[in-house]
């Protein structure tokens, strides 16, 4: 084979979470939740499902929400990424994490880490959504408890903060 | 069975993937390269959104891994000399938000927008959901009715595949082992043509329970040409080539749009399952026909 790289079972990389820069050696099969979880202990971010299916594990990969469980380690090579423990600014919980207490939108939070990252995800680039279009943008992460109602209206609060400006 | 079916496989345990080798070469030569000296035992990585959670409940076990995600030049969308071409690592997302798609090739924006949900769609690539071959992913109904083709690069150098001879079997294309598909190319448009797909789904994020993309070409109000692709109503993405014949030649009003709905659904081969019965599948086939002609011939008359 020409070709100078060759595949390996263990492999080191560099990336960013939450602005640190980190180098850590892992399995190529250890799923970039899990790296986040028990190799960087940042437990913000949940595990509901497993199958791809829930968004608890949601984080931002350069910058994009993606679901942490179905993405390899390996894969963040050379990337930014940002937890729930990311978004805080100067130690204050940032405007959308301070609009999900405001309007109280958690029972038992489980789902909230990647609810608000989907959140912040949509009013990285739309900053005044309809409701139509916050309940697409979280269309991708379930909730069992709340039925939604709040989660929706924190998420409007949050862009209407942002419009008499906050920041987001 | 999907994985989708298997949710109580965990039992609580984290699931991950058995032991596998992982590359993620920088070019398509060097992808080409590793694919084929790996042979069978390799999988290329796309947007992981089908693969991984296979791999995950190990109805998957590539030992080696190509990861096509380094690779430059393979997520653009540009119109060239008489096609659209799509990179194959466009990122459904991308594909959903792009102005051109969105003005000139409507039915494949459709089609994006409603794969799986938003997280899915950050990272599920057009490519990847072709070249997976399951006849209940979304982007084969679509390029089907629009004549598209791929392109397949492999050690011998570059071939193209027309979509209708892209899908051999359940989860089987035509790709060779050590090929991967690198653009998708879509006929330009003449003047007169529009295309919509729709898709019934039980919730977000589920498979269609059935879909269908239409194109159509007008000439006044006499259709030109005409393209028919059905999702998740049979083992393969079906081209509805008698609904589509029965279409070209005629004046495009309600009763062309119910004579090819009810080829569509006579061409439609469902299996019952928990999305519903054969018989009330064939019935959304109808109605998803005769409302994506509407649509499309709306956004060609527009
Ligand atoms: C919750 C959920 C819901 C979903 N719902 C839908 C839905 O409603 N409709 C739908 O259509 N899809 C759905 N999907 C599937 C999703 O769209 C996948 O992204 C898509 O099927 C595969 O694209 P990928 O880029 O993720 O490919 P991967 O998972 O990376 O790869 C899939 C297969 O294709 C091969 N492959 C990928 N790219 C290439 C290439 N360029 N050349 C050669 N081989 C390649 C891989 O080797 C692998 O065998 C869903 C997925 C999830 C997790
Ligand atoms: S844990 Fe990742 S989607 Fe549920
Ligand atoms: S608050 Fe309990 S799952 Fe959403």
């Amino acid at each position: 084979m020409a070709s100078t790289a060759r595949a390996e079972e263990r492999l080191t990389v560099h990336l960013t979470v939450n602005g640190q820069p980190l180098e850590e050696t892992v399995d190529a099969r250890l799923l970039l939740v899990h790296f986040i979880r028990d190799v960087l202990e940042l437990t913000g971010t949940h595990v509901g499902c497993d199958t791809t299916s829930c968004g608890a594990c949601a984080v931002l990969l350069d910058g994009r929400a993606v679901k942490s469980c179905t993405v390899f380690a390996v894969q963040a090579d050379g990337r930014d990424i940002v937890t729930i423990e990311g978004l805080e600014q100067n130690g204050a919980p940032h405007p959308v994490q301070a609009a999900f207490f405001e309007k109280h939108a958690m029972d038992c939070g489980y789902c909230t880490p990647g609810m608000v990252i989907s959140g912040y995800s949509l009013l990285q680039r739309n900053g005044d959504p309809t409701e139509d279009e916050i309940r697409e943008a979280i269309s991708g992460n379930l909730c069992r408890c709340t039925g939604y109602a709040n989660i929706v209206d924190a998420i409007r609060t949050a862009a209407e903060h942002q419009r008499n400006g906050g920041t987001v | 069975m999907r994985w989708y079916d298997w949710r109580e496989i965990s039992r609580g345990e984290p699931i991950f993937p058995a032991r596998f080798a992982y590359v993620a070469p920088r070019s398509i030569e060097d992808a080409i390269a590793l694919l084929s000296h790996y042979g069978t035992d390799a999988r290329a990585l796309a947007g992981g959104q089908s693969l991984i959670p296979l791999m995950k409940l190990r109805l998957a076990g590539p030992k080696y891994l190509v990861d096509l995600n380094r690779i430059g030049g393979l997520a653009t969308i540009e119109e060239t000399d008489g096609f659209l071409s799509i990179g194959a690592l466009v990122r459904e997302a991308d594909v959903e938000a792009s102005a051109l798609l969105r003005s000139r090739y409507p039915a494949i924006a459709d089609t994006a927008a409603v794969v799986g949900d938003p997280l899915v769609r950050n990272l599920g690539t057009i490519g990847g959901n072709l070249a997976h071959g399951d006849p209940a992913n979304d982007h084969p109904a679509t390029m089907l009715a629009l004549g598209a083709e791929v392109i397949a690069q492999g050690p011998r150098g570059e071939r193209v595949i027309p979509v209708a001879d892209l899908f051999e079997g359940f989860f089987t294309t035509s790709l060779k082992p050590g090929e991967v598909l690198t653009r998708i190319r879509v006929p330009r448009p003449a003047s007169g043509c529009g295309s919509a797909y729709l898709k019934l789904e039980r919730k977000v994020g589920d498979l269609a329970t059935a879909g269908v993309a239409a194109f159509v070409q007008l000439e006044g109000d006499v259709c030109r040409a005409a393209g028919i692709g059905l999702t998740n109503v049979g083992s393969l993405p079906i081209k509805a080539r008698k609904a589509e014949a029965s279409l070209v030649g005629k004046r495009l009003d309600e009763r062309a749009f119910a004579d090819a709905a009810d080829l569509a659904a006579e061409e439609a081969d469902p299996a019952s399952d928990l999305r519903g019965p054969v018989d009330y599948k064939r019935d959304m086939v109808r109605v998803l026909t005769r409302r994506a002609l509407r649509r499309a011939v709306e956004r060609a008359q527009a």
